[in-house]
C-alpha cells in the first residue's frame, strides 16, 4: 500500500506541507480564503532541530494502536487507510495517548483529526507530498 | 471450528476481529446479557453530556455482525460453562456448544454495605447504557436535582462530568483523601479538583456515607449531613470471574491468563476487565480495566483461538480522561524519579526508573503524548535517546537518526 | 554614521490580501529579507538585503510575492548610468575591487541572434525526425587522416582515445567549492543517464563521485588542486584549463572560509587555507611547455584518455588554437566572454575577451586553412543558451558545446549573480549544509535530463528541416547559416553570407 514516507535528508523545514494539508482539508477552493488570518490545524507537522527537519504524519500502521484503543469506534481502518469519523469522535484523546508517532491531534471541532491521505477531500492524493518542493516526503509503496 | 464469545463489549469485539483475521469461515456465536448492539461503554457519560447519541455510540458499524458472520444472542445470559461437554449453558437451560470459548464478561459495580442504602429509591450505578438511561430519567430536564455521587474515581468523575449541566448541585464523596487516586498523583489530583470545583462540583474527601437516614438524606462518618435527590454509586467494580472460577480456571481477583489470553483451562480464553494483566510499568500483576488493554487482549485471544500465534505482553495502565475542557492523559507507574513541569493550566510529570520512562502525567497540554507512551511500551533505554529534548515536549527528533528512519521511512 | 549613497536595488512587493503569513519566505531566505512581525501580525521585509533570487517568490503558496527593480533613479544619463554611478559609490566606500558572478551582462552584440538557420524546400527534401533516423551522436578527439589496412585489407583500428557523446552537449567545468555537492551529483547523474560528460572544474573530484568517472572530465588547472594519478585516471578525459571566459588572464581565489573539511580533502589542501589558482600555469610559457604537460598527462593516463585544452576566447585565439592543435591535445575547448563564473572581478568579466561566435569561426577557419582541423575537436562554451545556439555553433564549426549557466538555471539558479556571497538560496553556489540540501539531486538530475532531451528533440527538428540527418554533416556547414544585420567584416569573420544572398 502506498504511504507517505519521509526522506529526512531533503526536508528544508519550509512547512509548506502543513499549509497544503490545512488547505486541502479546508474544503475551500482558494488557499487565501481558507487560511488567511487563521490558526491552522494541519495533520502533518514539521519537527525542527539543529539543521534537521522532517514532517510527521500518520504512518497508517498495519497494527494501529489508535484504532484498537478508540473508545467510540470512530477510528477505523479501511483498505489500509486509518480514518476518523469526526461525527462519532467524542474527543477523549485515547488515540493521542496511544499513537507512538504523535500523529493524532486536536482540531477546531473538538474531535481529533489525523492524516487520511487526502482520501476524503477533493484532491484524492496527499497534498503535502504534491506540494513538497524537495521530495522530502513521498507517497509510494515500500 | 466453532467459537463462542461471552460478552459484547470491547474485549469481545476484539476477540471477534482477532478470530476473523485468521479464520474467515468458522462459526462465531456471541452471547451477551445486554440486549444492545455493541456500544462504546465509556461513552455513556458523553451521551449524557450530549457529545454523542445512542446511534453514534455503536462501537462498530451497523453491519458488523453480518459482515463478520457472527450469530448474536443478545439479552441472553450464560450461567455456566460445561467444559466437559464443551458447551455454555444459558439462563433457560439451553446450551451452545463450542470448540473454543472466550470469556469477556467485564466487571460489575461493587457496592459496599451502607446502612439504609436499600431505602434509597432514586439511585443507580454508572456502568451500562441502561444505567445512563435510568440516570437521565432520574435527573429529568429541569436542572432541579441535587446529586450525590459516591466515588471520585474515573467512573464517578466521568459521571459527574456528564451530568453537571443537568444537576442543580453535584456533590462527590470518597473515602480516599484525593480524587482519581488510581490515575493521578497528589498534585494532579489537587489540580483537577480545583478545576472541577471552579465548575461547580463539590468534593468531600476522606469521608464516606455512614448511613442513609431517609431516601434523600445521608449522614457521613465525619458527621457531615447531605441532602440529595439522586444518588450515584460509583465506588468501584469487581471482575465477573464466576464462570471461569466454576470450571477451575485460576483466578486471583481476576481471571489469570497468559500472554496468549489463555486461561488455565484448555480451549477457554479470557480477555478484558475480568482478567489480570501483567503491568510492565510497575512490574506487578493487576487488573487493568482499561479499554485499549481489553481490545488487545481480546484480539490476541481471537487470533490464538483461531490457530494463529499472537502475543500481548505490554500491558500497563493508561488513561485519557478529559473533564469539561481540561484534557489529561496518563500512563504507567509513578514510582521513580520525577521530572515535573508546572505552568499556568499545565501540569507535566515524567517518571523515570532504571533508565526507562515508566510513567507520565500530562494535564492541560497533551499534544503528541503518545510518544511518551511509546517509550513506556517499548521500554526504550533513555540513554539511547535525547532525553533532555524529549522532556521539553514529545518529539521524534529525540530519537537517533536510524530510529527515526525506522519510524518514518518504513512501513509499519 | 556614514551617509548611505546607495538605494536598494529591488523592491519586495507583497500582496497583503494574499499573504497568509505562512512564513515560508522567511524560512527560505538566507539573506534574511523577510520576517514576521508579531506586533503587526504580518510579514515585513528588508529589501536592502534582497538579491532578487526568487526563492521566496517560487515557494510562496499563494503567489503573494513579487520582486521588482526599484524605479528609484539617479540623475543618470547615457554615459553616467545608474549602474556606473553606483559602482563609483561602492568603490568609494569599500576601496576594493568590484566582484560579481555569472557571465558578462553587458549589451554587446549576441551573434547567435544575428544568425539564421536554413531549411529545405522542394529541391532537397527535409527529413521528418519522427519517421527517419537522425544521428546526433558525436565523438570528440583526433580524427585520422588516413586509413591503414593490414595485408588482408582489414582496417587497422588505430584510433586515439575519444569521447562518445550521445548528444553534442557537455556540462562545463564548475568546481566542487564553487558549486555544491548536490549540484555536482545532479550533473554527474544526468551525464551518465544522457551519455555525456560533466567537468570537475579545478576543485578535484569528491570521493563519492568516482562512481561516475566514466562520465567525468577531470580538470588540471593552475592551482593543480586535487590532482594525482587516481584523479587523472578516474575521469574519461583530462582537461587542462588555461583560461576561463569570464575572467581571461587572471587566476582564482577560493577564500579559506569556504575550504571546509570536505572541500579541503577533495582539493588536497589544508582546511581553512585560501585556495589560490595562479593566473598562468607556472610551468607553461610556450606551446612547447603546453605540449610537455599534455604528454605528461597522457603518460600518467597510459594514453587512454583524450586531453582537452581549455582557453578563453581572446583576441588572437586562432593562432593560439593553432598552437594547441599541434601540441598533442585531442580537443580544444574555447570559452567565450559571456561564460559564467562563481566570482570574478567585474571589470574583467565585463571588458575582457571576445564573443564565442567570432572566436569559433576564426579558429575553425584557421585550423582548416592550416590543414590541421582533424587534429582536434572543438568544443565551445560561453553562453550557449538553447538548442538553436547549438545548431549554429556546430554549423560554424564546433564539434560540441559546453553549457553551464543553462545547467544552473535548470537546477534553480535565477541569475541573481551573487554566487560570491556563498549564500545561494537554491543550494547551488553554496557550501552551507542547510542550503545545499535544498537541491535534491533526484530532482536536479531529472530536470537536467529533461532539458537535454528537449534540446535533443529540437536539434533533430532543425537538422531535419535542413535535410541533414547526421550531426557530423552539419559540422562546419556554414552554408546553412545566414547573417542578419551584420556588417561585411562580421560576415567575413563568421564566414557566412548575409540573409538574402
Amino acid at each position: 500500500m502506498k504511504r507517505v514516507y519521509v526522506n529526512e535528508q531533503w526536508c528544508l523545514g519550509c512547512h509548506l506541507c502543513e499549509y497544503n494539508c490545512a488547505f486541502a482539508n479546508s474544503g475551500m477552493s482558494d488557499m487565501v480564503k481558507a487560511l488567511k488570518d487563521r490558526n491552522i490545524f494541519p495533520r502533518i507537522r514539521v519537527e525542527e532541530g539543529d539543521s534537521i527537519n522532517f514532517a510527521v504524519s500518520c504512518r497508517h500502521c498495519d497494527n494501529p494502536l489508535c484504532v484498537k484503543g478508540c473508545i467510540s469506534g470512530a477510528l477505523s481502518i479501511e483498505n489500509g487507510v486509518i480514518s476518523i469519523d469526526s461525527d462519532k469522535c467524542v474527543g477523549c484523546f485515547t488515540c493521542v495517548l496511544s499513537c507512538p508517532y504523535g500523529c493524532i491531534s486536536t482540531s477546531e471541532s473538538g474531535a481529533v483529526q489525523k492524516c487520511e491521505l487526502c482520501t476524503k477531500n477533493a484532491d484524492g492524493t496527499p497534498q503535502c507530498v504534491a506540494g513538497c518542493p524537495n521530495n522530502a516526503i513521498v507517497f509510494e509503496e515500500r | 471450528m466453532k467459537y463462542v464469545v461471552i460478552g459484547n463489549a470491547t474485549a469481545a469485539i476484539g476477540t471477534v476481529e482477532g478470530i476473523r483475521s485468521v479464520d474467515q469461515t468458522g462459526e462465531i456465536v456471541l452471547i451477551s446479557s445486554e440486549p444492545h448492539f455493541t456500544y462504546g461503554r465509556p461513552l455513556i457519560s458523553y451521551l449524557l453530556l450530549g457529545k454523542t447519541t445512542e446511534e453514534k455510540m455503536n462501537y462498530r458499524p451497523a453491519n458488523f455482525y453480518e459482515k463478520n458472520h457472527v450469530t448474536t444472542m443478545l439479552g441472553r445470559t450464560v450461567v455456566k460453562i460445561d467444559k466437559d461437554a464443551k458447551a455454555v449453558v444459558l439462563e433457560n437451560g439451553e446450551t451452545v456448544s463450542y470448540d473454543k470459548v472466550a470469556i469477556c464478561t467485564g466487571s460489575r459495580p461493587f457496592v459496599p454495605p451502607m446502612e439504609g442504602l436499600d431505602t434509597v429509591e432514586d439511585q443507580t450505578p454508572f456502568m451500562t447504557l441502561d444505567d445512563a438511561h435510568r440516570l437521565a430519567d432520574l435527573l429529568g430536564d429541569q436542572k432541579d436535582k441535587d446529586v450525590l455521587i459516591i466515588g471520585a474515581g474515573l467512573i464517578g468523575l466521568k459521571c459527574a462530568e456528564g451530568i453537571l449541566h443537568l444537576s442543580k448541585s453535584l456533590t462527590i464523596i470518597d473515602m480516599a483523601p484525593r480524587i482519581l487516586p488510581n490515575v493521578l498523583d497528589d498534585y494532579g489530583s489537587a489540580f483537577l479538583q480545583e478545576y472541577l470545583e471552579q465548575l461547580g462540583m463539590r468534593f468531600y474527601l476522606s469521608d464516606s456515607v455512614a448511613k442513609f437516614t431517609t431516601p434523600h438524606h445521608a449522614v457521613c462518618k465525619s458527621g457531615l449531613e447531605l441532602d440529595f435527590d439522586v444518588l450515584v454509586v460509583a465506588v468501584g467494580v469487581r471482575p465477573n470471574t464466576q464462570l471461569a472460577e466454576e470450571i477451575g480456571c485460576d483466578v486471583n481477583r481476576g481471571i489469570l491468563v497468559n500472554s496468549h489470553s489463555q486461561t488455565s483451562v484448555p480451549d477457554v480464553y479470557a480477555a478484558g476487565d475480568c482478567t489480570v494483566s501483567h503491568d510492565i510499568a510497575a512490574n506487578v500483576d493487576r487488573i487493568l480495566a482499561i479499554l485499549p488493554n481489553a481490545y488487545q487482549q481480546g484480539e490476541v485471544a481471537g487470533v490464538n483461538m483461531a490457530g494463529g500465534d499472537k502475543v500481548f505482553d505490554c500491558a500497563f495502565p493508561m488513561n485519557a480522561s478529559g473533564f469539561l475542557g481540561l484534557h489529561m492523559i496518563t500512563a504507567g507507574s509513578y514510582d521513580g524519579d520525577a521530572y515535573v513541569t508546572k505552568d499556568d493550566g499545565v501540569y507535566k510529570k515524567l517518571v523515570v526508573r532504571d533508565n526507562k520512562l515508566v510513567g507520565f502525567i500530562l494535564i492541560g497540554d497533551v499534544d503528541r503524548g503518545g510518544i511518551y507512551t511509546s517509550l513506556i511500551r517499548d521500554q526504550i533505554p533513555l540513554d539511547t535517546i535525547d532525553f533532555d529534548l524529549i522532556r521539553e515536549h514529545p518529539q521524534l527528533m529525540a530519537f537517533a537518526k536510524s530510529a527515526r528512519a525506522q519510524k518514518l521511512a518504513q512501513p509499519h | 554614521m556614514a551617509i548611505e549613497y546607495l538605494y536598494p536595488q529591488f523592491e519586495v512587493l507583497r500582496n497583503t490580501d494574499r499573504c497568509i503569513a505562512c512564513r515560508v519566505c522567511e524560512r527560505q531566505c538566507s539573506e534574511e529579507v523577510h520576517h514576521y512581525d508579531h506586533d503587526l501580525k504580518k510579514m515585513v521585509s528588508d529589501e536592502s538585503k534582497c538579491v532578487c533570487c526568487h526563492r521566496c517568490v517560487s515557494l510562496c503558496p499563494t503567489r503573494a510575492l513579487k520582486i521588482t527593480k526599484t524605479n528609484h533613479q539617479f540623475r543618470e544619463n547615457a554615459n553616467w548610468t545608474g549602474e556606473v554611478i553606483q559602482e563609483v559609490y561602492r568603490q568609494a566606500e569599500s576601496g576594493g575591487t568590484l566582484l560579481s558572478s555569472m557571465g558578462n551582462p553587458k549589451d554587446y552584440p549576441i551573434y547567435w541572434d544575428k544568425i539564421l538557420i536554413n531549411a529545405s524546400q522542394v529541391t532537397n527534401p527535409s527529413i521528418d525526425p519522427l519517421r527517419e533516423p537522425m544521428e546526433i551522436r558525436t565523438y570528440l578527439g583526433k580524427k585520422p587522416n588516413t586509413i591503414e589496412r593490414d595485408e588482408n585489407g582489414k582496417i587497422i583500428p588505430n584510433l586515439t582515445p575519444r569521447l562518445r557523446l550521445d548528444i553534442p552537449v557537455m556540462f562545463s567545468a564548475m568546481s566542487y567549492g564553487s558549486i555544491s555537492y548536490n549540484a555536482h551529483a545532479s550533473l554527474a547523474r544526468a551525464s551518465k543517464a544522457m551519455g555525456t560528460f560533466y567537468n570537475t572544474g579545478e576543485g578535484g573530484l569528491h570521493e563519492d563521485f568516482y562512481q561516475w568517472g566514466g562520465n567525468t572530465i577531470v580538470q588540471v588547472a593552475s592551482g593543480r588542486f586535487g590532482v594525482e594519478k587516481d584523479y587523472l585516471n578516474a575521469g574519461a578525459a583530462v582537461e587542462i584549463k588555461i583560461g576561463q571566459g569570464a575572467k581571461p588572464g587572471i587566476g582564482g581565489h577560493l577564500p579559506g572560509a569556504k575550504v571546509a573539511a570536505d572541500i579541503s580533502r577533495t582539493r588536497m589542501i589544508p582546511e581553512g587555507t585560501d585556495a589560490i589558482s595562479p593566473a598562468p600555469h607556472h610551468d607553461i610559457y610556450s606551446i612547447e611547455d603546453l605540449r610537455q604537460l599534455v604528454f605528461s598527462l597522457k603518460e600518467a593516463t597510459a594514453y587512454k584518455k583524450p586531453v582537452i585544452v581549455k582557453i578563453s576566447a581572446v583576441h588572437n585565439v586562432a593562432a593560439i588554437a593553432s598552437g594547441i592543435a599541434r601540441s598533442g591535445a585531442d580537443i580544444i575547448a574555447i570559452d567565450g566572454y559571456r561564460g559564467g563564473t562563481g566570482a570574478a572581478p567585474t571589470r574583467i568579466r565585463d571588458n575582457v575577451g571576445i564573443p564565442i561566435e567570432l572566436a569559433l569561426a576564426a579558429v575553425d577557419q584557421r585550423l582548416r586553412d592550416e590543414g590541421i582541423r582533424d587534429n582536434v575537436s572543438i568544443v565551445v562554451g560561453g553562453s550557449i543558451r538553447n538548442s538553436a545556439d547549438i545548431v549554429k555553433a556546430i554549423a560554424l564549426g564546433a564539434d560540441a558545446v559546453y553549457i553551464a549557466t543553462a545547467a544552473l538555471l535548470t537546477l534553480g539558479c535565477h541569475l541573481c549573480r551573487t554566487c560570491q556571497k556563498g549564500k545561494c538560496n537554491w543550494g547551488i553556489a553554496t557550501q552551507r549544509p542547510e542550503l545545499v540540501k535544498r537541491l535534491n539531486p533526484d530532482i536536479g538530475s531529472q530536470r537536467l535530463m529533461n532539458l537535454l532531451n528537449a534540446w535533443g528533440h529540437e536539434i533533430r527538428e532543425m537538422m531535419g528541416g535542413m535535410g541533414i540527418n547526421s550531426i557530423e554533416a552539419l559540422r562546419g556547414n556554414r552554408l546553412m547559416l545566414r547573417g542578419i544585420g551584420l556588417n561585411e567584416k562580421e560576415l567575413e569573420i563568421l564566414g557566412i553570407k548575409h540573409a538574402g544572398e
